[in-house]
């Protein structure tokens, strides 16, 4: 059985307020914050992040030292750390700007003195009304204590850091609708490749979009160095700690930190308590609701970014949503579809008009009016957005849920269309074993049936 | 045409703090805390408002207009004292949201997006808060309520009728 850590979560002082600067630092706190900025060159910094063998922790995965080394050769470059935390199932960007606002910001000023960035904003979602007052609260405090403003610790660097709020839409987490939505635009995404933030980000210069998880990561880095963070996890996977989120029909749900080697068994069995009244599992999203779920018998999987995108789904954020054998994977689906059809920003015409349309054909499938070309019907118009989008929300979050809950619990969706009503089959029933579908590589997310049917829908 | 809205002394100082963190030529950045702001003093944002927020930026309303427009926490229509939000997503939705809905909706006599006739309450539906492990949950106006059910339901709204 892995063990838990206790490095994000290390507990603060009992009774100490989180905002509180003079607490934090009593504890150690922007110690990290000082060690790189007063011992540290700005290249040593970035070898260190480099070295760590870090992933971001936003959703993609995406090497943070790459990011970095990314950053186009012009100045002013800027930091945005993206704190929109809005794909349902997600909850521990939350549990850190609750818990170590003081952390985040420390990871800021890190990042910020290694890229010689002087200006950054920290995105928050606009329904965190008292996480954003506290954030602002903690900046001003920060900035008081001199880890702000000009001349920060007497090394002649100065960083101006501030609160962006968002105003309620999923599109704003994904870094070029965060770049837009700062500009004072509508958040339309942008197209890429060709031009990525880091080369032409806010205002057009160059910039960094980091999750906040990543950012107070960073700070974890420099106080305990690289060599020590990467033998956290598997060098060859994803490294250091984790914070995985368990919610649905757990007995415990809740942040839970430990290394990727953890297998999701271990997570929702172990650490969660297993499954409430100990039904039986049904299924599993292991990352936030775009990542593609896994049945039961696919969770003795590690939980590295690499592990679960062998198996075709995705590490996305660690939120880890689990469904008991009661649950109905069609009403599952259905809110799933929902959820993306009302945030999809409606820039480009697959998403805009396929995410709503998949949604009012689920919705007619569970109303117990499907029709039998329906579930062909769906994977179509999946094929059709995918790829043809200006941003990855068509894939995810939309088209994947919808492709990979289909395909795997393809039975229960049949039962509920020759039925002409909404029926949960017994577990046994509901859903394919791995051996009746297949992974369609690179593209996570990518499944196809093994069956006529699906050779029949292409 | 409506009376032009002004901003209050405060909030003006506010807005030039708010004004402050983007560079001077990139004002526009400003919109959305503005928009905010705008939106705790009126409670919704009007065109007046939407007008006003124009003129501190020093760009045309209907470029405010764009962007008050796209963002669902923006009000355009008066809302009641007290607004109501049940997360309705996934997994507050396998805790069982729908009953604290349904409840709610009940007790207070209005479905999804009304407002009780005393201006009292307005009933929404939110997407995922963040706070999927403590669900079902439900915000109010700014402060956020966990693991809610039928029966803590009607602890708030007394606590909001008293208030
Ligand atoms: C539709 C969509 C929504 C996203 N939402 C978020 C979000 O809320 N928070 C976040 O950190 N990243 C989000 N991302 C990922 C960001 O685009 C970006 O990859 C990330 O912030 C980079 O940070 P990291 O490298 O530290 O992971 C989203 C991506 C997409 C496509
Ligand atoms: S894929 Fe969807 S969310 Fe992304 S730009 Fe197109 S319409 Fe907007
Ligand atoms: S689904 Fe309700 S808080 Fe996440």
């Amino acid at each position: 059985m892995a063990a838990p850590l206790e490095i994000l979560t290390a507990p603060l002082p009992a009774e100490t307020d989180p905002g509180d600067i003079d607490a934090y630092m009593a504890g150690g706190g922007y110690g990290a914050v000082r060690k790189a900025l007063k011992s540290m060159s700005q290249t040593e910094l970035i070898e260190e992040i480099n070295a760590s063998g870090i992933k971001g922790r936003g959703g993609a995965g995406f090497s943070t030292g790459m990011k970095w080394n990314l950053c186009a050769d012009r100045f002013p470059r800027y930091l945005c750390a993206n704190a929109d935390e809005s794909e349902p199932g997600s909850f521990k960007d939350r549990h850190l700007l609750e818990a170590k606002p003081h952390q985040i910001i420390e990871g800021m000023i890190i990042t910020s003195y290694a890229l010689g960035i002087n200006l950054g904003y920290i995105y928050i979602r606009g329904e965190f009304f008292q996480i954003i007052d506290q954030m602002e609260a903690a900046l001003e405090d920060a900035r008081k204590h001199g880890f702000l403003g000009a001349d920060i610790l007497g090394t002649g660097y100065d960083l101006e850091l501030y609160v962006h709020p968002g105003a309620g839409a999923y599109i704003c987490g994904e870094e070029t609708g965060l770049i837009e939505s700062l500009e004072g635009n509508r958040p339309y995404p942008r197209l890429k490749p060709p031009f990525f933030p880091a080369a032409i980000g806010l205002w057009g210069q160059p910039t960094i979009v980091n999750n906040v998880e990543t950012m107070a990561q960073i700070a974890t880095i420099v106080d305990m160095g690289a060599e020590a963070y990467k033998q956290i996890g598997s060098e060859d996977d994803t490294t250091g700690p984790r914070l995985f989120g368990l919610c649905g029909h757990v007995k415990k749900p809740g942040i839970y930190e430990y290394d990727s080697d953890v297998t999701l068994r271990e997570l929702i069995y172990d650490a969660a308590g297993g499954i409430r009244d100990d039904n039986r599992l049904k299924g599993v999203i292991p990352g936030g609701i775009s990542a593609p779920i896994l049945t039961p018998e696919e969770i003795d999987t590690p939980m590295g970014f690499g592990a679960l995108g062998k198996l075709g789904s995705m590490g996305g954020t660690g939120g880890i949503i689990v469904m008991d054998e009661t649950t109905s994977m069609v009403d599952a689906l259905l809110n799933a579809s929902s959820f993306a059809a009302h945030e999809s920003c409606g820039q480009c015409t697959p998403c805009r008009e396929g995410v709503p349309w998949m949604n009012d054909i689920l919705r007619r499938i569970r109303n117990g009016q499907g029709r039998d070309e329906d579930l062909d019907l769906l994977l179509d118009i999946c094929k059709q957005i995918h790829g043809h989008t200006v941003c990855v929300f068509g894939q995810a979050p939309g088209v994947w849920p919808v492709r990979t809950i289909l395909v795997k619990y393809w039975p229960e969706f049949r039962a509920c269309i020759e039925r002409k009503e909404l029926v949960v089959p017994p577990l046994e029933e509901s859903y394919l074993r791995p051996d009746q579908y297949e992974h369609i590589p690179p593209v996570p997310g990518n499944f196809r049936l093994k069956t006529e049917e699906a050779d029949a829908a292409g | 045409m409506a009376t032009p809205l002004e901003f209050t002394e405060a909030a003006r100082e506010r807005a030039a703090k708010i004004l402050d963190r983007y560079p001077a030529e990139y004002r526009k950045s400003a919109v959305v805390p503005l928009l905010h702001l705008a939106q705790e003093e009126w409670g919704h944002v009007s065109p007046e408002a939407m007008a006003c927020v124009a003129r501190l930026i020093g760009c045309s309303p209907v470029k405010v207009a764009e962007i008050a427009t796209f963002y669902p926490m923006f009000n355009r229509e008066p809302v009641g004292e007290h607004v109501l939000a049940v997360c309705h997503t996934l997994p507050c939705a396998l805790t069982g949201c729908g009953s604290v809905f349904d409840h709610l909706s009940e007790k207070l006599g209005i479905g999804l997006g009304e407002t009780t006739a005393d201006g009292r309450f307005t009933l929404r539906k939110s997407e995922c808060l963040a706070a999927c492990d403590r669900g079902p949950v439900l915000l109010v106006n700014r402060r956020l309520h966990t693991h809610v059910s039928p029966e803590k339901v009607d602890e708030i709204l007394t606590e909001l009728e008293k208030g």
